[in-house]
């Protein structure tokens, strides 16, 4: 009688185990950073075709401190003349590029990343409107009026007294020579 | 394509040869732009007179359309088929007018530059940074039973225009510092190489259906007008990258791009999917692409019945993320894809970030 329970026991556990089997995600659990889900989402807007190294590496340093999802923007500029709905094919093929290299890089260093494509009349406007329709807690520019942000001082000036974020605006440095381009992040990837 | 190409040239030349087949042909209107060599070729072919319309204190010429209507010849020629009539005429462009003289019986061969067509019209102003004000409808376009092609390197018109061919020289130099660029015409140019094999397909599709093969050209038509992508979308954040993907090839092909959801019935979507949708939906606006939102608890029927009606030749779908419970018994969806549209090309596209951490040591 015990043996046969026993017997009945084992094909229960066989049974379970099977069915556990294909219940369960084929690759065990979930990792430490994948269970605590990130909360905080950092935006690294853009117009241009490369990227400051040091927004893209405080981005990086603060996602990873944070937990938080890193979310390149290129910020498209639609011109006067067109509807603003007007799809921008040519700007697009010149900002996506980048905006796949700097999320393979963020990728690599096991970060969550989320892009965005927003368009406005100019890149300040770009910037609001995506603000407008979504929530960010950080938002990393680089002071230098440049290519890179395609942000003027006025419009810097702008961001810290009506973007509802915490704005980290980096000071120029030597370093910031050493963009992240499409080529030069492809290179380390 | 362009001004200065040849086409009231070749507007012409078609029309003498009408004319010397013995058919009733006249001119209804002729824009020479003062170029000696189009004003030789209209010599011999009977012209209408023009109207006169006054304009603040202007006098303008356009076509008569009464006259055009009471002459009622097999054939008229009628040029920049795009033109905005003088105000006080009895329609305002002169594609109107066109459309009545064709409904009259009246066989007409216009002349248009591809920038003209209203789909094109923001493409082209991106591409180049001019915006073209006359427009006409594709559908007038479509109404043609031929579309011609003018076609002519960018190398060939600049020499035209250089040579004073198309523009009196005090005009030369700013046409060549504004429209007349190298990169302008070879953009309007495969434009028009474009939207010509297009018109050329869509005619072929529309004269073999209404053959007796009907079904079996309907299958097959598709592929020889051209590429149309459908990407698989769902509202996550990794699908902007295969969204971009598609975008990308779609380029490469020239072709039109639609991206699918197929949601289940009654599914609730979480702040972070909707939010994801919205981000998708933005993305499709920027790139262009068609976004199509389906209902039903079968994807691959809802994805075939999609492809069947847009005339898709290459789906492209994302990698799954892992099946669950009795899922894992369900033949992959690529798979069933395939089974329902032979035909049709099924890619998985991979993610790359992926490749990335597996190189990464």
């Amino acid at each position: 009688m015990n043996a046969l329970v026993i017997v009945l026991i084992a094909i229960g556990g066989v049974l379970l185990g099977t069915a556990a089997g294909y219940w369960l995600p084929p690759h065990g659990r979930l990792s430490a950073r994948e269970r605590a889900r990130p909360v905080r989402r950092i935006l690294l807007p853009f117009s241009g075709q490369a990227i400051s190294r040091r927004s893209f590496e405080a981005a990086v340093r603060l996602a990873k401190a944070e937990n938080a999802i890193v979310m390149p923007a290129f910020l498209a500029r639609v011109p006067m003349n067109l509807p603003l709905e007007s799809p921008l094919p040519v700007q697009c093929a010149r900002g996506m590029p980048l905006l796949e290299a700097i999320e393979q890089r963020v990728a690599s260093q096991g970060l969550p990343v989320e892009s965005r494509i927003a368009r406005g009349r100019s890149s300040r406007d770009a910037l609001h409107r995506l603000l407008e329709q979504e929530d960010f807690d950080r938002i990393i520019v680089s002071a230098d009026e440049n290519p890179y942000s395609g942000l003027s001082y006025d419009d810097l000036r702008w961001l810290l007294e009506q973007a509802p974020a915490e704005i980290l605006i980096l000071r120029p440095a030597p370093e910031d020579d050493r963009r992240i381009s499409v080529n030069g992040a492809n290179a380390h990837v | 394509m362009a001004a200065g190409v040849g086409k009231t040239i070749r507007m012409l030349i078609e029309g003498r040869v009408e004319l010397e087949a013995g058919r009733d042909v006249v001119i209804g209107l002729l824009e020479t732009h003062g170029r000696a060599e189009t004003a030789q070729l209209a010599e011999g072919l009977p012209t209408l007179p023009r109207m006169r319309v006054s304009y603040r204190q202007a006098d303008l010429e356009e076509m008569d359309l009464r006259a055009v209507l009471s002459r009622r010849p097999e054939l008229c020629l009628i040029d920049e088929l795009a033109h905005t009539n003088a105000p006080g005429g009895e329609h305002a462009k002169r594609y109107e007018d066109v459309q009545e003289i064709l409904d009259a019986g009246i066989d007409v061969l216009s002349t248009l530059n591809v920038q003209h067509l209203e789909s094109l019209n923001d493409h082209i102003t991106e591409l180049s940074g001019i915006r073209v004000r006359e427009t006409i409808p594709d559908a007038i376009l479509a109404r043609a039973d031929e579309v011609v092609l003018i076609d002519l390197t960018p190398e060939a018109l600049l020499d035209r225009l250089r040579a004073g061919k198309i523009y009196p020289a005090d005009r030369i130099d700013a046409a060549l510092n504004n429209f007349f660029r190298i990169e302008n015409l070879a953009a309007l140019r495969e434009v028009a190489l474009r939207q010509v094999a297009e018109e050329v397909g869509a005619k072929r599709l529309t004269t073999e259906l209404s053959g007796s093969r009907q079904e079996s050209l309907a299958a097959d038509a598709p592929q020889a007008v051209g590429e149309r992508l459908l990407a698989l979308v769902e509202p996550y954040p990794g699908t902007q990258r295969l969204v971009r993907r598609a975008w990308r090839s779609a380029q490469r092909l020239g072709a039109e791009l639609d991206l699918l959801w197929v949601r289940m019935p009654g599914q609730k979507l979480s702040e972070d999917s909707e939010r994801s949708l919205s981000a998708l939906r933005q993305l499709a606006s920027v790139l262009g692409a068609k976004m199509l939102e389906e209902e039903s608890d079968d994807v691959a029927a809802a994805v075939a019945d999609v492809a069947s009606r847009r005339g898709t030749t290459y789906i492209l779908v994302g990698r799954s993320r892992p099946a669950r419970g009795l899922a894992r018994l369900r033949v992959p969806l690529p798979q069933r894809l395939m089974a329902r549209l032979p035909g049709v090309d099924v890619r998985i596209v991979a993610d790359r970030s992926q490749r990335a951490k597996a190189d990464s040591p």
